[in-house]
């Protein structure tokens, strides 16, 4: 293939992962909604009844109901159009896999040179770590949660932060590039997994403050917490490990390890905040609802730092290009 | 009725102070002392920093005549050497010590003591089995003794009960961690102390060596004398640069690396290498890194009878990404005293409607603009001056011209001539020697091997009994118990099930059934 035919090729490959996401987004709000309904009309009780298996509220005579009827209309379709999603997820991950590669490709290096790479690198991260989780456990609650980022991150990739592939600054001729970046892509997957996690369990905890069943298909608030801090568990010592990559790589470039960057402090920062809801969690009354915020915070911390710092703050990391 | 206060005991300077220990040490008081860590870093990411860039602290405290003063005095240009800074972390690692101490110790019995005898009844944990094995008693322990004991299980054998431990690296790693983090902190210290950090800016074909003097900037921990610095001395041979002239990419950089000649010491046989931005070259434990490069025009100063007063090239500093470059040329011996300013363009624009101003970093087009000044240079009054800035207050302007290389301008007041002969390269390099980063490495590997540990090892519990009942059965009561919720736990002890079980009867049964599902 010609340079301008792969160029087109990983362009073609990103947008249509964009559409198969769109429909998978889709899928899933119908889903979600559906579930929604059904809660309202067919169980007047605070019961919660989940497709999945895995209930917050679960009464034996609530089984029955659904055993003896059979699966109530709007129960089925929200269980098939969760798998539609599932699996055009998995669709949009295949495609973006290969825009990100043939991209690679094209540029003759890791398509990890400027902010739209990283972007869509990032986005594969997310779909990856969600999908990941999937295979050992169903989450197709979380598909809508998870879905939208990265529709969200690919959107500005192609709209504000498209460059043409080009040659890497002499800066990031370094493999530390390929350590230090993948390590810290996987995390922006495994910290936007999180927070959506925790918001979630923010928003079961409210509703079972209040009696209520909460979200249909979505977990009870202290399994969603566990799965937060399982998430978290993974990407702590991760993110640990990218900035240490990063300072050794500093160490090489410019010489010094630690230099006080913006994108080095905001790094720390979220390495603290992080640091913080692993304290939180062992901490009496701060393992519930303010855990779940603390982890939402590391996460804008994060996103503070991936956004913020490359476009509004003059720093070292500014080549990144925009 | 009135009430009566309650009546404390007296609390004491002691007990005062015990109390605060505490509190400091407490794990609320670090998740506090956390959220304040990271809320006192965001203001240096937001304000210049004086260690990161000098220039624009002074800029923002002269663009600010209100606040600049303010936040000065309250350290935001100096956030992360700022008293309150300190303060924060200072706490929060007397707090982690605190923390850490009395559990290393409680950890260090807890190694060496055996596993907590089995509860009463063992049926009320909740993950618990009852079942029946046909071997006797004695036998099933012996066998959850060998299969627990193989695994590395800590043991407590009593009577008619086997009691199991294990994952005590789960705390050792977790201690292991923060005392990284302390081991960490004394390398960022020795790094402060005893090393330094300087910066120098070297033409081609001129040379460098390892003395104070010869810095452009240089600073240096409290126990870095100048006396300390290793006597190193390299020469700038050769710096090859490469710029992008794709559309996509045009001008940016594509390589850099300059070629020195080095001698570890004055009487140091000399060697080649090249130093490259992400290929430090290490002398004598320091390392030399490359940092920046911009152009140095060369320019031929004549006085009004002809007599060559100066001659050589002079560093000017990029302005731009496309290198359009200032700098001044001052002649103080000549009479009238004369002094230049000038921007360098590496490649002129075609037209000069925005001024003076390079479109290309590479030297395609190289032209000079140089304004002419006469009089005072300011140098008499011994005040230290900047070698790229003119203090034009006491001079007379006598003309500004463009030069192409190879042009000569006879000055209009007849004091004089100016050539532009050419051009050469310069590069800067940063030096710099930190004892504690080895320290600091180290400090990080092992942050992340206790993390990995305190993190993914689960530390558990599993108890064994075994009774003979009236019937002459052997009633096998299992549990376990996780200090950590662990989804895990009930597979494990399925598999000491299987272990203690009478092994042949159940290796046959499981075949046949998988044979049956098979068929």
């Amino acid at each position: 293939m010609s340079s301008t035919q792969l160029a087109a090729a990983s362009n073609a490959a990103v947008y249509a992962s964009m559409v198969t996401l769109t429909f998978a987004m889709v899928s899933f709000a119908i889903s979600f909604a559906s579930g929604r309904r059904r809660v309202a009309v067919v169980a007047p009780a605070p019961v919660e009844i989940n497709s999945s298996g895995s209930t917050a509220v679960l009464t034996k005579s609530a089984v029955l109901t659904t055993s003896a009827g059979g699966a109530p209309p709007d129960d089925q379709t929200g269980r098939r159009s969760a798998n539609i999603g599932m699996s055009l997820t998995w669709l949009g991950f295949v495609l973006l896999l290969a825009g990100v590669v043939l991209r690679g490709v094209w540029a003759g290096r890791v398509p990890w040179g400027n902010m739209y790479e990283f972007s869509i690198t990032a986005a594969l991260g997310i779909l990856g770590v969600f999908l990941l989780i999937s295979l050992r456990r169903d989450v197709r609650w979380l598909g809508l949660f998870i879905v939208i980022p990265a529709l969200l991150t690919l959107g500005l990739a192609v709209t504000v932060l498209y460059t043409e592939a080009a040659q890497l600054v002499p800066a990031l001729k370094s493999y530390w590039l390929i350590i230090h970046v993948s390590a810290a892509i996987i995390c922006s997957g495994a910290f936007t997994l999180a927070a959506a996690t925790a918001g979630l369990a923010l928003v079961q905890s409210r509703a079972e403050r209040r009696g209520k069943s909460g979200l249909a298909r979505v977990p009870s608030a202290e399994k969603l917490r566990t799965l937060t801090y399982r998430i978290l568990a993974f990407a702590f010592p991760l993110w640990t490990f990218a900035v240490v990559a990063g300072a050794i790589w500093a160490e090489n470039a410019w010489g010094r390890y630690w230099g006080w960057d913006p994108k080095e402090t905001w790094a720390f920062i979220t390495w603290v905040i992080y640091a913080a809801y692993l304290h939180a969690r062992s901490t009496v009354g701060w393992r519930g609802d303010r855990a779940s915020w603390v982890a939402i915070a590391g996460w804008a911390a994060f996103i503070i730092n991936y956004f913020g710092v490359n476009i509004f703050i003059n720093s070292l990391h500014s080549y990144s290009g925009v | 009725m009135s009430k009566q206060a309650p009546t404390l005991p007296p609390m004491g300077a002691l007990g005062f102070l015990r109390f605060t220990w505490r509190q400091l040490t407490s794990m609320k008081t670090a998740l506090i002392l956390l959220f304040l860590l990271a809320i006192a870093s965001v203001p240096g990411s937001i304000f210049p920093q004086r260690g990161n860039n000098p220039l624009r602290v002074n800029e923002w405290i002269a663009d600010s005549q209100t606040f600049g003063p303010v936040f000065d005095a309250f350290g935001f240009f100096d956030v992360y050497s700022s008293p309150w800074f300190a303060a924060v972390y200072l706490l929060l690692f007397i707090s982690l010590i605190g923390c850490v101490l009395p559990r290393t110790k409680v950890h260090w019995r807890a190694m060496f003591a055996p596993p907590p005898p089995a509860p009463r009844n063992l049926l009320r944990l909740p993950e618990s089995m009852s079942f029946e094995v046909s071997a006797p008693a004695d036998e099933v322990l012996a066998r959850g003794r060998k299969y627990l004991s193989g695994r590395r299980w800590r043991l407590l054998v009593a009577e008619n009960s086997v009691a199991a431990e294990k994952g005590y690296l789960r705390e050792t790693g977790n201690l292991l961690f923060h005392f990284s983090l302390i081991l960490i902190l004394v390398a960022i210290a020795l790094g402060g102390l005893f090393g330094w950090k300087g910066n120098v800016i070297v033409r081609t074909g001129q040379g460098f060596s390892n003395t104070l003097t010869q810095y452009d900037a240089w600073g240096g921990g409290r126990f870095t004398g100048a006396s300390r610095l290793s006597p190193f001395a390299f020469t700038l041979d050769k710096f090859n640069v490469e710029f992008d002239r794709s559309e996509a990419q045009r001008g940016s950089p594509k390589l850099f690396e300059a070629d020195v000649t080095y001698r570890g010491s004055p009487g140091a046989a000399a060697e080649n290498a090249r130093i490259e931005v992400n290929i430090p070259l290490e002398i004598d434990g320091a390392k030399v890194f490359l940092v920046g490069h911009g152009y140095a025009p060369h320019f031929v100063v004549r006085d009004a009878g002809g007599e060559i007063t100066f001659d050589d090239t002079v560093v000017f500093l990029p302005q731009d990404g496309n290198f359009t470059s200032t700098g001044v040329v001052k002649i103080p011996d000549s009479d009238p005293r004369l002094g230049f300013q000038g921007i360098f363009v590496p490649t002129a624009a075609s037209n000069n409607l925005r001024g003076p101003i390079s479109t290309f970093p590479g030297p395609d087009d190289p032209a000079v603009f140089m304004s002419a000044w006469r009089g005072d240079l300011g140098l008499d009054n011994g005040a230290p001056q900047s070698v790229y800035r003119l203090d034009t207050a006491a001079m007379e302007q006598i003309g500004i011209v463009a030069l192409r290389q190879g042009q000569t301008w006879t000055l209009p007041d007849g004091s004089g001539s100016i050539a532009f002969t050419g051009f050469e390269r310069w590069a800067s390099f940063q030096i710099a020697y930190d004892p504690g980063k080895e320290v600091a490495l180290l400090g990080a590997v092992l942050a992340i091997s206790g993390l990995l540990l305190s993190l993914f090892i689960r530390r558990r519990r599993v108890w064994i009994t075994a009774t003979t009942n009236s019937e002459g059965v052997t009633v096998v009561h299992l549990a376990g118990l996780a200090r950590i919720e662990s989804a895990d736990l009930p597979g494990e002890l399925e598999l000491i099930r299987g272990a203690v079980s009478d092994l042949p009867d159940t290796a046959s049964a499981t075949s046949t059934n998988e044979t049956r599902e098979q068929k």
